[in-house]
């Protein structure tokens, strides 16, 4: 067991990574829905089912059969804004959408990779409902590709181009509701080698293939646009999936977290061994309708009457959310399992947490706490008399652990065979799973980790060829790599941070364009882009209203009259104002980089006028003052340097006169 | 069906076939591949769609993707073994139970139970008893199931030989005693066979349901199971002693609608909700645990009464789809070819243009059968409100009121296997047997919702899809 504290070579931690990335298209990808038009209303519900169905080598995927177990009732919600018959599994597909297959290629161009021959659609089996056909149409486009990491190549292992899924709305019960507008739009996983050997090093891999994946300007960016799929095990454990991490600075704390839960349910498996328990056979649960030991608890939770008022006050209608059969409290019976509940998982977690997380998610018995166990028992009046009693009607001896969950009692039956499930694969270490992240660091059971059983070749959609000669025209036209693009910047002592930024968010294209143009500085293009424009745009001013000819035509009148830089904040905040505006326009409007006829002959006057003003008659804090003065109008017109010697010569005379 | 080929290198050809000689391997090969990227494939070898190219071979993936890999740039291949795929639904015996009534489910084909064809890529049938009951285990609940495959073939390959050998083997399951008939059927033709079944079959004791799917069981959404569900309780508990089509009534999983067998039409090409029942109401709602009976105008369910079964066909027969400007020796042509009857699906009221009269009428002396339906579906033969109507009928050309197109073609090819005697053909072509006619059309009989109206928006917003 860990405290916390892992070192994570010792242990053998290995982390791969699935990065999910919307393309920018037009359309979705099999309709001609328009694609990323979202909306938080519906004008339509279909109210469906799923059922697993066999794979193409005739077998059943294990994830389907219990997501067939938990006997979902799903609602999908529909505007007509973004969704058509297609996405509602009521017309077949289109052909597919050739401008996502040619991004898709443009990215495993990127990512080092080889592209297929031909693309062929296969359907990957989800039944949470999360896609109404029940599976994802998905497509490998590329193979075998590296990118440099760290002084190493980290591999990326497939590229696939596919249909996003729904957006969960909520989930209660036997009742889940899905709302389609983000369905069916296209983007690409990216599955990397399972070679990531620290937290750290995760987050990192996430944010560079996000840059390699915006370098080209043809994915989406903002919220959703990007999620990962963080696979984690240690030595000894199995692939666990941490689903749908929505920010890479989540990911350090979530896989950590993993790691410990991996390394404490390793040490739990060899204490079940201890104990006896080594397979499904050895795992033999009892449990029993206990309803009546609580009728008159003060565990409300438990009664009957709490139970109906909480059934009716969340609306969990018969059909919908609510399972089937009348209430019933279940106490589940652990022969010689005792200590094994409060046995900890992920940090501040025990193994009790494991058994909710499947009870809340196949039997569908999700009122909080999910269930009550004799390691952690309430301390209302009389729960302890009341344990008793459970123990008793249970024939439960000392070293015996109990569970109680309850709800309707065919899922209090479901929630007890669960459990015994739970605990023949705690017996093998590690099941694979898929789990859910929370922003504490913390994850939850989603579903039982998906094989390749789960793959079919969609038969609706006939293979699409890639010929060499469409690899080569993609490829021409592709930015550099961004580790290429990091070593040209840094090379002129470009800040690491400013590089990341730059290409995130599309700045290095305009470096390179006024650089290769205007015959730009390449550190002053990458400090005024990344630094100073990036700040004006943090204070509102609308910089990217601007188009990039005019940012070449800035530095091109720049490079002629360096004095403009002097006052390129002004000259910005016009050209955003005044995008249709040609610069040259604004600098002779604002009559920049051309000195005033005259300004020095002003200046004696106004050395005057200032020194007024610092009646101490302190000469530096006069020429201080005067300087800022003068700038005021002279800034990007008059060298600062020019005016600070004018007033110097001044201050002198002065002296002098004194 | 046709027995799957023993061909090793099934689908491939030319170039493909040749290479995968040079190198060794065939369909099912394990394989390790490198290619000139120097990029390995590790998996197993597909037979390959027929339709596609000679250039690519596809090879399944350890993850279960497919991909297809230009057999110019495949530098080696390594057989390490042969894992050939076995699709079955995995088969249990179908359990009896003294207590509940025995179904006879006759299976034609379609995507009701279905599997993957490697040689062409698409969803063939597959069906047995014990293969459903693997599928949809909640079906030995409901009743006790004997299956029979009579044919194995797609709805748009039913015809005249088809439709006799299904009434005779109804009459077979009906007098062996089944309490219910569900037919598995493609949805293509399962307007055409469910009218055709209301004329070969009459005076039946027992429900005779025609089913299937508009999403293949292969997929996690399909509505196979439920349609199987709805049909075999009707079959077994239904009061209604008629030839029916079951099939979803929304497209949501709520309830399916009971169609009378002449009265009905696949309307959309993809719907789970494809079938409507035109110019009247359907018979019923069925749910997994309750009937709906919309109408009490219908056979009930009568262990005492005889079935008549009268098998016959001539398939010399069409339907004319009128379009402005059709030639008339379209007709001749018709009529050269030996055609003895003729649906026109006329316009409007049932209209066709002058310059076909000379045709119609040449026809007719021929002796040519020629009856007249609208192509509007919905509505009335009125052949009186207009000259061109009144020029038809004295051409000899036999209205046929509200008899949905479909379901003449197939009535007057029953009725030519009758007779050929011209007053006799039109006797029966005018007389309902089974609402194939019926004398008033109810005002909710027509109803297609308008989309876009505020009205309808809020019906919708109300109701599953």
């Amino acid at each position: 067991m860990t405290d916390g504290t892992l070192d994570y070579a010792a242990v053998g931690f290995i982390c791969g990574l699935e990065v999910h990335q919307q393309l920018l298209t037009a359309h979705k990808m099999f309709c001609r829905c328009p694609a990323g038009r979202y909306t938080e209303t519906h004008d339509g519900t279909v109210f469906r089912h799923m059922r697993p169905t066999l794979s193409e080598l005739g077998e059943y995927d294990g994830t389907a059969l219990m997501e067939f177990k938990t006997r979902k009732n799903i609602v999908y919600l529909l505007n007509k804004e973004n969704v058509c018959t297609y996405e509602m599994d009521d017309t077949p597909p289109f052909l597919v959408n050739q401008q996502a297959v040619d991004i898709a290629i443009e990215q495993c161009v990127m990512l080092g990779c080889d592209i297929v021959d031909e693309v062929h659609i296969a359907r990957k089996q989800y039944l949470d409902g999360s896609i109404p056909t029940g599976f994802q149409r998905t497509a490998i486009v590329g193979v075998n590709g590296t990118i440099p990491f760290r002084g190493r190549a980290l591999s990326v292992t497939q590229v696939s181009v596919e249909e996003d899924s729904c957006r969960e709305v909520r989930d209660e019960g036997h009742l889940i509701i899905w709302r389609t507008d983000r369905l069916g739009m296209p983007l690409i996983e990216t599955v990397t080698g399972p070679e990531l050997r620290t937290p750290e090093e995760v987050e990192e891999a996430i944010l560079l293939i996000g840059r390699v994946c915006r370098s080209t300007g043809h994915v989406r960016v903002g919220l959703g646009a990007s999620r990962q799929d963080v696979n984690v095990s240690v030595r000894g454990g199995r692939r666990v999936e941490i689903k749908g991490v929505p920010k890479a600075s989540w990911a350090p704390r979530l896989v950590h977290g993993e790691a410990v839960r991996q390394v404490n349910l390793l040490a739990l498996r060899d204490e079940l061994h201890r104990r006896g328990f080594a397979d499904a056979a050895s795992i033999a649960i009892e449990h029993a309708d206990v309803t009546d030991l609580f009728a008159a608890s003060e565990l409300a939770t438990l009664r009957r009457d709490a139970w109906e008022r909480w059934v009716s006050e969340e609306d969990r209608r018969p059909g919908f959310e609510l399972g089937a059969g009348p209430f019933c409290v279940r106490a589940v019976r652990l022969p010689r399992l005792a200590g094994t509940l409060a046995w900890p998982s992920q940090p501040e977690h025990t193994f009790a947490h494991e058994l909710a997380g499947r009870v809340r998610v196949i039997a569908g018995l999700d009122q909080p706490p999910i269930l009550f166990h004799s390691e952690k028992w309430p301390d209302h009046r009389g729960a302890l008399a009341e344990l008793r009693h459970v123990r008793a009607r249970l024939h439960c001896a000392a070293e015996d652990a109990v569970v109680v969950v309850w709800g309707p009692t065919e899922d209090t039956l479901t929630a007890a065979d669960e459990i015994r499930l739970r605990y023949v694969d705690a017996t093998q270490g590690i099941p694979n799973e898929t789990r859910q992240p929370f922003v504490d660091g913390s994850t939850d059971f989603e579903r039982i980790l998906p094989g390749p059983d789960r793959m079919y070749p969609d038969t609706d959609s006939p293979p699409s060829r890639v010929t060499r000669e469409r690899v080569e025209r993609l490829s021409t036209g592709l930015p550099e790599r961004p580790w290429d693009r990091e070593a040209r910047y840094a090379a002129v002592r470009v800040p690491r941070g400013t590089i990341h930024f730059l290409i995130r968010r599309g700045g290095a294209r305009l470096v390179d364009r006024v650089v290769a143009e205007a015959g730009a500085d390449l550190r002053r293009a990458c400090f005024f882009f990344g630094e100073r424009v990036k700040g004006l745009r943090r204070n509102g001013v609308a910089v990217q209203a601007v188009p990039p000819e005019r940012w070449v035509e800035l530095f091109r009148l720049a490079g002629e009259r360096p004095i403009l830089w002097e006052n390129w904040g002004r000259l910005v905040r016009r050209m955003a104002a005044a995008p249709d505006t040609p610069v040259a326009e604004i600098v002779a409007a604002e009559g920049l980089g051309v000195a005033p006829k005259a300004w020095k002959a002003s200046v004696p006057a106004q050395w005057e006028a200032a020194a007024a003003v610092a009646a101490d008659g302190d000469r530096e804090r006069v020429a201080r003052l005067l300087i800022g003065r003068l700038l005021e109008d002279l800034r990007g017109k008059v060298a600062v340097a020019d005016v600070a010697a004018a007033v110097d010569r001044e201050m002198q005379a002065k002296g002098d006169g004194r | 069906m046709t027995a799957p080929a023993a061909d090793p290198l099934k689908g491939y050809t030319g170039l493909a076939r040749r290479k995968l000689g040079e190198w060794g391997v065939k369909v099912w090969s394990d394989v390790r591949l490198v290619n000139d990227r120097g990029s390995v494939f590790e998996g197993v070898i597909l037979p390959r769609s027929g339709n596609y190219d000679d250039l690519h071979l596809v090879i399944k993936l350890k993850n279960g993707y497919n991909v297809g890999l230009h057999v110019d740039r495949v530098v080696s291949v390594t057989e390490v073994g042969y894992k050939e795929a076995i699709y079955k639904i995995p088969e249990k015996a179908f359990p009896s139970r003294p207590d509940l009534p025995s179904v006879t489910l006759l299976g034609t084909g379609g995507t009701i139970a279905s599997r993957l064809d490697y040689r062409t890529g698409a969803v063939i049938p597959a069906f047995t008893p014990g293969e459903l009951y693997g599928a949809v285990p909640e079906l030995a609940d409901i009743c006790n199931l004997t299956t029979k495959k009579i044919f194995g073939i797609f709805s748009e390959n039913m015809a005249m030989e088809q439709y006799i050998t299904l009434a005779k083997a109804i009459g077979e399951e009906i007098a062996n005693g089944a309490q219910g008939i569900v037919i598995g059927h493609g949805t293509d033709t399962m307007g055409h066979t469910a009218a055709i079944l209301s004329f070969m079959v009459q005076d039946s004791p027992v429900p005779i349901v025609l089913v299937g799917s508009q999403r293949s069981s292969d997929r996690p959404s399909s509505d196979a199971a439920l349609n199987l569900i709805h049909s075999i309780r009707t079959a077994a508990y239904g009061d209604i002693a008629e030839v029916m089509i079951c099939m979803f009534g929304p497209t949501s999983d709520r309830y399916a609608l009971l169609h009378r067998g002449t009265r009905c039409r696949k309307m959309h090409s993809s719907y789970r909700s494809t079938f409507r029942t035109v110019g009247a109401i359907p018979l019923a709602m069925v749910s997994r645990d309750s009937f709906n009976y919309l109408t009490t105008d219908y056979a009930k369910r009568d262990p005492a009464r005889r079935v008549r079964v009268d098998p016959v066909y001539n398939d010399r027969t069409t339907i004319l789809y009128y379009y402005p400007g059709m030639h008339p020796d379209l007709v001749d042509a018709l009529v050269e070819k030996g055609y003895k009857g003729i649906v026109i699906a006329g316009t409007g009221l049932g209209h066709v243009n002058k310059p076909l009269y000379p045709a119609l009428q040449r026809a007719v002396a021929a002796g040519v059968h020629i009856v007249m339906t609208v192509q509007t579906l919905w509505g009335y033969v009125q052949m009186y409100v207009y000259d061109t109507g009144r020029d038809l009928l004295d051409l000899g050309v036999v209205p046929l009121e509200n008899m949905l197109p479909e379901t003449a073609l197939m009535k007057l090819s029953w009725v030519l296997g009758h007779t050929d005697d011209h007053a006799e053909v039109m006797r029966m072509m005018r007389t309902p047997i089974s609402h194939d006619i019926t004398p008033r059309e109810p005002h909710n009989g027509y109803l297609i919702m308008q989309g876009g109206l505020p009205e309808t928006e809020a019906f919708i917003q109300q109701h599953w899809k």
